[in-house]
């Protein structure tokens, strides 16, 4: 990266991140290098470049800014987010055991609950928010303990810095999945996470427009395990994607500040109606886990989930938004609205689903760049038509 | 077609509603919330005589119309016209003057405009009347009469003059002659010259608009719909359209694009109160908008220096990116006017050109600082 030092902000290094150093162009955006192989002019020679599975330029560039901008030693680009969860998890091996953080993205719980039990690596559910829970569910197999903060949908809070304490006290692993939040809010390798994972179709990305999962470690040894995982499996993220990746991230700081900036005070207006049973955001004050939050992060994000109490109410309230998208996914420039139950947790049986608290009512919001003014106008009459068919 | 999609934005909708959902809601099909890229050259004909609306693609494409749409609503036009490049544009708008015609162009304009007219359009035979901006401002029905077209930048390039354009628009409407502003600088977040009366704008979508410095590309713009018959009678003939995938990628760019605008122009301001103090410094010229600024050092051997010894700044041409780029005007994006002409504008080897990026303002500040400090 061109400033050099360390010194410079991160605002700084996400714009010059990807720039990349071999380039005898001096060109300002890094080239798509879509060869699939390379030339090796010296037979006797071990090449930097020799298959694009193993390893491309412009992936490079993007993993070099992950793990710069996460304060990693090495960063790893997967074909999607979930990609990249598998293959962290598949540094594991047969009869090692996971505590994992119970209101988890969706499909990281259908991983763990179907493909890995096959396998049997196990799995113990813990409320990521109770320390004592997640030591008490720690055994002498145990391997890594998994969280997210905040988490997936119900914006729960997980202290970081004592699960990775913890961790490091047991010598095991310490992942968490930081999508939410980016490394622009949150730094978890700085808290003592072995790894960051990342789907960087949301935030990073940031534009809807590409599937791609990140991961940036803290630890040499492992780095080599996960790069082994990385070739040896071979869920890479293509030259084109990593070059779309890399665009979305130079907006990135000025993205987040207005999404940030839209969620406060979205989530302040829907607080404020009679209609609305619970608002979870962790920039309100009196959210369970904003001082912890704001201890471990610089802010609140813009993923935010309210419950309108029942699946009818929520199904008129998504049929008759016109500016918000019905839709999965989050973190893009438009957006989101998500209806967990029937969408990102679909894979989760009722039962799991309801004792974790995501009921049927309970709608996700990813804000994003539109007008905030715009947003109230389209819920403020949504709101109003979902009650009167009732 | 599932009819549930909502295909259009509620009426009124705001400037950054319209950026930030712009091609989420063409694909009715699948819904999918990016717009395709149709890299189709040509399309299927249900029956001879018969159209779906797309026949060839340099006639039109979906994921062209896309983008077109878009600017023309954030232009506040009817139409809008995406070319291969900001010279491409500046062509077509002068391929709509015959031999003969006149046409009035302050003295301070891009080095690239200021070629095409001097090299290929007075040998054409097109009369070609320079100004001073000061002078087109200040006294533009003197100025106007009897010509054909007034083509303009504000702020001007590189030395950053600014002005209201509305009294040179309203004197070339009294006098009918077409007027044209190139609003590269300031993109619709902070002008929009169609709403102040000009007949046409003129961008180059390389700078903000695309925003990222990775791809080449024009626009045209206007709210008469005879002008913009001929200037997609012109594309089409000539040729110089937008590729899908770089229409695709302007598309991406503009999503952000008010954002960008607005907080390059908080850096530009922040830098340009503090550049008076920099070692070397004699001028500043910043006009108070937009994310662009100038200013000149005391000796060439500083500019030298300088250019060394930045690590956050890039040395490169152009403008508009995320990353900030320094330019020397008179060695680079202004090499081909005539030396004379650079001396009378004050485009000297002492000047330089900063395109504020999206870095944090104090490392920008800090290098600049540093690389001003070295041997002058």
């Amino acid at each position: 990266m061109r400033p050099g030092g360390g010194t410079v902000n991160i605002l700084t290094e996400i714009i010059h991140a990807g720039t990349w150093d071999e380039d005898p162009t001096g060109a300002s955006s890094v080239p798509v290098f879509r060869g699939s192989t390379y030339a090796q002019r010296d037979p006797d020679a071990r090449p930097r470049w020799d298959y694009g599975r193993s390893g491309n330029p412009t992936r490079a560039a993007l993993e070099q800014s992950i793990a710069a901008l996460e304060g990693g030693c090495a960063g790893f680009a997967f074909a999607s987010g979930i990609a990249a969860i598998n293959s962290v998890l598949l540094t594991l091996s047969a009869g090692d055991h996971v505590v994992v953080g119970e209101d988890i993205y969706g499909g990281t719980y259908r991983s763990l609950s179907v493909l890995f039990r096959r396998w049997n690596l196990s799995t113990t559910w813990v409320d990521a928010s109770d320390l004592d829970a997640i030591r008490d569910a720690i055994l002498p197999s145990t391997k890594a303990i998994l969280v997210e903060s905040p988490s997936n949908p119900l914006l729960r809070i997980c202290d970081l810095r004592a699960v990775a304490s913890l961790a490091r006290e047991r010598g095991i692993l310490a992942l968490t999945d930081n999508t939410f939040q980016t490394p622009l809010l949150q730094k978890p390798l700085e808290l003592g996470f072995h790894a960051s994972i990342h789907s960087a179709t949301k935030f990073l990305g940031g534009h809807s427009d590409v599937i791609a999962g990140l991961v940036a470690v803290s630890d040499p040894d492992f780095a080599k395990r996960l790069y082994a995982v990385q070739n040896g499996f071979g869920a890479i993220l293509g030259p084109d994607d990593s070059w779309m990746v890399l665009r979305g991230m130079r907006t990135l700081a000025a993205r987040m500040e207005m999404h940030q900036r839209h969620a406060d005070r979205l989530a302040r207006w829907l607080r404020a109606r009679p209609e609305i049973a619970a608002v979870h955001y962790p920039g309100l004050e009196d959210h369970p886990g904003h001082g912890i939050h704001f201890s471990q992060a610089t802010g609140p994000g813009a993923v935010l989930s309210f419950d309108l109490g029942y699946a009818e109410k929520a199904s008129r309230f998504l049929r008759s938004v016109k500016l918000a998208l019905p839709a999965v996914s989050l973190g893009g420039v438009e957006t989101i609205l998500s209806w967990p139950s029937r969408m990102s947790h679909a894979s989760m049986p009722p039962e799991e689903r309801l004792r974790r608290g995501i009921g049927d009512g309970l709608l996700r919001l990813s804000v994003g760049l539109e007008d905030p003014a715009d947003l109230e106008v389209d819920f403020d009459r949504a709101l109003a038509e979902s009650n009167q068919r009732i | 077609m599932d009819s549930d999609l909502k295909p259009d934005l509620p009426e009124g909708a705001s400037l950054d509603t319209r950026l930030a959902q712009a091609g989420s809601r063409w694909d009715l099909r699948t819904g999918g919330i990016s717009m395709p890229i149709h890299l189709a050259a040509t399309f299927r004909h249900p029956g001879l005589g018969r159209s779906t609306g797309w026949d060839y693609s340099r006639s039109g494409n979906p994921t062209g119309q896309a983008l077109e749409t878009l600017l023309a609503s954030i232009e506040g036009a009817t139409h809008a016209f995406a070319f291969a490049s900001g010279m491409a544009a500046v062509d077509t708008v002068l391929r709509l003057l015959a031999p003969g015609s006149r046409i009035v162009v302050p003295e301070e304009i891009y080095g690239g405009t200021w070629r095409i007219l001097e090299r290929i359009g007075e040998p054409w035979g097109l009369k070609v009347r320079w100004a001073s901006f000061r002078d087109l401002v200040e006294r533009p029905d003197s100025l106007l009469a009897g010509a054909d077209m007034v083509l303009f930048e504000t702020p001007t390039n590189p030395t950053l003059l600014d002005a209201d354009p509305t009294a040179v628009l309203k004197a070339a409407r009294r006098l009918g002659c077409l007027s044209v502003v190139d609003a590269t600088f300031l993109t619709p977040v902070l002008l929009r010259p169609l709403e102040l009366g000009a007949d046409l704008v003129l961008h180059s979508g390389t700078k903000y608009l695309s925003g990222h410095s990775d791809l080449t590309a024009g626009v045209v713009a206007t709210r008469d719909q005879g002008l913009a018959e001929r200037i997609g009678y012109l594309r089409n003939t000539t040729g110089a359209v937008l590729s899908p995938f770089d229409s695709w990628l302007l598309l991406r760019g503009l999503k952000t694009l008010s954002l960008r605008v607005l907080r390059q122009q908080d850096t530009a301001r922040r830098l340009a109160s503090a550049l008076p103090d920099l070692p070397g410094v004699v001028r500043v010229a910043y006009p108070g908008r937009g994310g662009m600024v100038a200013f000149e050092v005391d000796s060439a051997r500083r500019v030298e220096s300088l250019l060394e010894r930045v690590r956050v700044w890039i040395f490169a041409e152009s403008l508009g990116g995320t990353e900030s780029l320094v330019t020397v005007p008179a060695s680079q994006t202004h090499a081909d006017v005539d030396a004379a002409v650079r001396g009378r504008l004050g485009i000297t080897d002492r000047l330089v050109r900063l395109s504020v990026g999206l870095e944090d303002p104090a490392d920008l500040l800090e290098d600049l600082r540093c690389a001003l400090e070295g041997e002058p």
